[in-house]
């Protein structure tokens, strides 16, 4: 560990509330690698027993799309309701989809 | 201004005076995490800090109330933990020690001492809390199972701290070298033997401290080895916090503790 650097690298935290649901973004910190951000989200994040789980990711390793961008990517979907689901009828017997 | 509020005196039974034992220690060693609130080397770091105090705070809440149980005159942890005398609290003088905390008054402290202290500890009180697990007291059993997750993390987290020091820079390293060598003749008292002890080890209390050695130079002696540190060498010294005979510095912690409950007895919030 001879590279010493001034800043910690700042990471992602995703949280699981509970068995069965989704890692949700919830925040981002600052580690000095992945085993100290596991620990520092569960003290920043977790500390009112949100969670039962904790991913953290680099933030510089996530892509993202360009805001720039935002008219061209996902504008053109506003007029496209065919794409939902909703014009099929359903059997009697499907109660719940 | 209304009366100060007298000191309470306990009557001291082995099983009341090893409980306190615990309990102090974890208080003491809680009102000194907690001065880095708002201080820490980073945000991150400043929360983790606060969030072991305050495990520790409920350990000792716990314990104080037990122990005001087992005494008999109908103290609660309140009482205990703010009118009682500096000669009736028996934490281990190390948690007393000042934490060498940097602040705009005092530069020239470091890290390393908080860090370092805060594994020698989590250590000893998991094998302590290990054991309370078969206590003949199912109180002292049921506070133990609670404690033990949080001691857990609390010796993997201060432990990976040692390791970043210790096998870090050349700086860190040897500012973590000389926090050792510092703290080091004060864990003699971690394993003394005494009558207290012995008592509460014949009745199924919990373990005595001289039998927690073994495991814990196990466990110390693997981080430091990773950290590239050793054990510095046994020395004569050995401190007394635990007989209620104290260094110079738990008067100053108690002074701030206490004050408010002693200007304003029974006061709430």
């Amino acid at each position: 560990m001879s590279d010493v650097k001034a800043e910690w690298p700042l990471w992602e935290v995703f949280v699981r509330p509970k068995a069965g649901l989704d890692h949700k973004h919830c925040g981002s910190l600052h580690a000095a690698d992945a085993a100290m951000a596991v620990q520092m989200a569960r003290e920043v994040y977790t500390r009112r027993q949100e969670g039962t789980s904790v991913w953290v990711v680099k933030s510089s390793d996530i892509t993202a799309s360009d805001p720039g961008d935002k008219d061209m990517y996902f504008d053109p979907m506003e007029d496209k309701v065919y794409r939902h689901p909703t014009f099929y009828e359903l059997p009697e017997a499907v109660n719940h989809m | 201004m209304a009366a100060t509020a007298e000191s309470v005196r306990l009557k001291l039974t082995p099983p009341v005076q090893y409980v306190l034992r615990i309990a102090d220690t974890c208080l003491i060693h809680a009102q000194r995490l907690s001065e880095w609130c708002g201080h820490g080397p980073v945000l991150e770091e400043d929360i983790a800090l606060t969030n072991m105090a305050l495990d520790l705070i409920g350990q000792a809440r716990a314990l104080l109330t037990h122990a005001g149980q087992l005494e008999g005159q109908g103290m609660d942890e309140d009482q205990l933990a703010f009118l009682r005398d500096e000669r009736q609290f028996f934490n281990l003088t190390l948690v007393e020690l000042p934490m060498r905390r940097s602040s705009a008054h005092a530069p020239g402290g470091d890290f390393a001492d908080t860090t370092l202290r805060n594994f020698l500890l989590a250590t000893w009180l998991k094998q302590l809390w290990q054991g309370l697990l078969s206590s003949s007291d199912a109180q002292l059993a049921a506070i133990a199972a609670k404690a033990l997750k949080e001691v857990r993390y609390h010796q993997q987290h201060a432990g990976d701290w040692v390791v970043r020091l210790g096998d870090g820079t050349e700086e860190s390293a040897s500012r973590m070298a000389a926090a050792l060598e510092r703290a080091w003749p004060y864990t003699a008292e971690m394993f003394v033997a005494d009558a207290v002890d012995g008592t509460a080890a014949e009745q199924g209390l919990g373990p005595a401290r001289s039998a927690l050695r073994s495991a814990w130079l196990d466990e110390v002696g693997a981080v430091l080895e990773e950290a590239g540190l050793k054990p510095p060498a046994d020395t004569p010294f050995l401190s007394t916090g635990t007989k209620g005979v104290h260094s110079e510095h738990l008067g100053f912690i108690l002074a701030e503790m206490q004050s408010l409950q002693r200007q304003h007895p029974g006061g709430q919030w």
